[in-house]
């Protein structure tokens, strides 16, 4: 077993106790069966608990930003200028970058499940998986944005991008006023997970 | 197939509601799912398409009652299952009861840097010319597998305009079944919002979907 805390699942007959129980039981015949190596779970939950996460889409944005050359080249063909930082791999082979305007918003979906760019921004979180998030994006995005707390002006265009396939996506969203010259350092800490996946806008300067 | 996964457009559910400061997993149970489904990919020797068809497949109720990691959870049991790997006395008793299943490789620590780093690239070589190009107006097909497809039921029967071409990539709908990766053309085909959701809807929105090409129509 893996020695890893469980509360109260003796005490608790919730589902949730079931479900830890169930795991727990899994974790150990799989273990006993030599299927799994507990140590390669402990470094699979580390790596995406402490090391990909949207710090990395940040940095993927901020470029962008302050170069104009890069920009150019992650919206041609984004999975290679993302590697350039470093990023790639698991749930993020073919990954598209798509640009916010003056005139357009974009905003990201899996109707269907979860799909997200993993190397680029981590785990989804639990809204982006939830049905309200799946339902409403692609038929009511402003009514989305609004429970982001986000109001977009009416006449500027909303295209969704619903990941149906392999392809993953990432919001390059518009660089905030007055920032122009900024390190990359500095503009990475502007970019918010939310505005890389398009419900939510980049922190303004003097807010971060 | 037509399940409860396919959200796009259904009403009722609510709004969204932000966990601020959210935790990459609520729980010590839902990091172990997580990666127990990453780690048992290798010896299980399953496809991420046969992944996701044994998470959906299952009736509506069932589906909108269980969390996002309790679906990964009953996914994964189905997989093990279905080959072996566990029987449902094992899950039980919470110990192995059965001999193990015979494994090429598992997940050792030093490759799980690797493995995640490699991923799962889908795109392959074509096979035959693409039949649309950027700009060709297409039409989804209206159809309704009873097996795994990633063509959601809001944009059946409706135009759209073709606007990315991603080359081909493995084909979900054989993948899922064991019926080979048959890899098809993959387009990004882009759908006015008033045409998938009426004519008193807002104007301004448009959503793309990404259709491999056997869903597609030429018009």
């Amino acid at each position: 077993m893996s020695g890893h805390d469980h509360h109260d699942h003796d005490h608790d007959h919730s589902d949730l106790s079931e479900t830890e129980l169930r795991v727990r039981a899994l974790e150990t015949i799989l273990t006993e069966k030599g299927y799994v190596d507990p140590a390669a779970l402990d470094l699979l939950i580390e790596t995406y608990e402490k090391k990909v996460g949207p710090r990395n889409g940040a940095r993927v944005v901020a470029r962008a930003w302050a170069d104009p050359s890069y920009r150019a080249r992650l919206l041609k063909d984004a999975t290679p200028a993302i590697r350039e930082l470093g990023y790639a791999g698991r749930q993020g082979e073919h990954i598209v970058a798509v640009e916010n305007t003056a005139e357009t918003h974009n905003v990201v979906v899996c109707t269907l499940c979860s799909c997200y760019p993993w190397p680029v921004l981590g785990l989804p979180p639990v809204w982006y998986k939830s049905a309200p998030y799946r339902s409403r994006a692609v038929n009511d995005p402003r009514g989305v944005l609004r429970d982001f707390g986000v109001a977009l002006p009416e006449t500027t265009k909303i295209r969704i991008w619903d990941s149906t396939a392999e392809i993953r996506y990432i919001v390059l969203p518009m660089q905030p006023d007055g920032t122009k010259g900024w390190s990359e350092e500095k503009l990475a800490d502007l970019v918010t997970r939310d505005s890389m996946i398009g419900t939510g806008l980049p922190k303004q300067p003097g807010s971060a | 197939m037509d399940g409860a996964h396919d959200m796009g457009g259904v009403a009722g559910f609510g709004p969204v509601e932000p966990e601020p400061n959210e935790p990459m997993f609520h729980g010590e149970w839902e990091r172990r799912a997580f990666a127990l489904t990453l780690a048992m990919a290798t010896p299980g020797r399953w496809n991420i398409d046969m992944s996701r068809f044994a998470r959906e497949n299952r009736p509506p109720d069932d589906y909108l009652s269980k969390t996002y990691y309790q679906i990964w959870l009953a996914g994964l049991e189905r997989l093990m299952i279905e080959r072996g790997f566990v029987a449902e006395d094992e899950i039980e008793a919470g110990r192995a009861l059965h001999a193990a299943k015979p494994v090429e490789h598992t997940l050792t620590p030093e490759r799980v840097a690797t493995t995640l780093g490699r991923g799962g690239p889908t795109e392959r070589d074509a096979t035959a010319p693409a039949r649309f190009k950027i700009g060709d107006r297409v039409r989804a097909k209206d159809i309704h597998p009873p097996t795994h497809t990633r063509l959601p039921q809001y944009v059946r029967g409706h135009l759209g305009t073709v606007e990315l071409v991603h080359g081909c990539h493995v084909y979900p709908d054989t993948n899922s079944q064991g019926q080979g990766e048959n890899p098809q053309w993959l387009y990004t085909v882009r759908f006015d919002g008033r045409d998938l959701w009426g004519e008193g809807s807002d104007p301004t929105i448009s959503v793309s979907v990404d259709a491999f090409e056997p869903y597609l129509d030429a018009v």
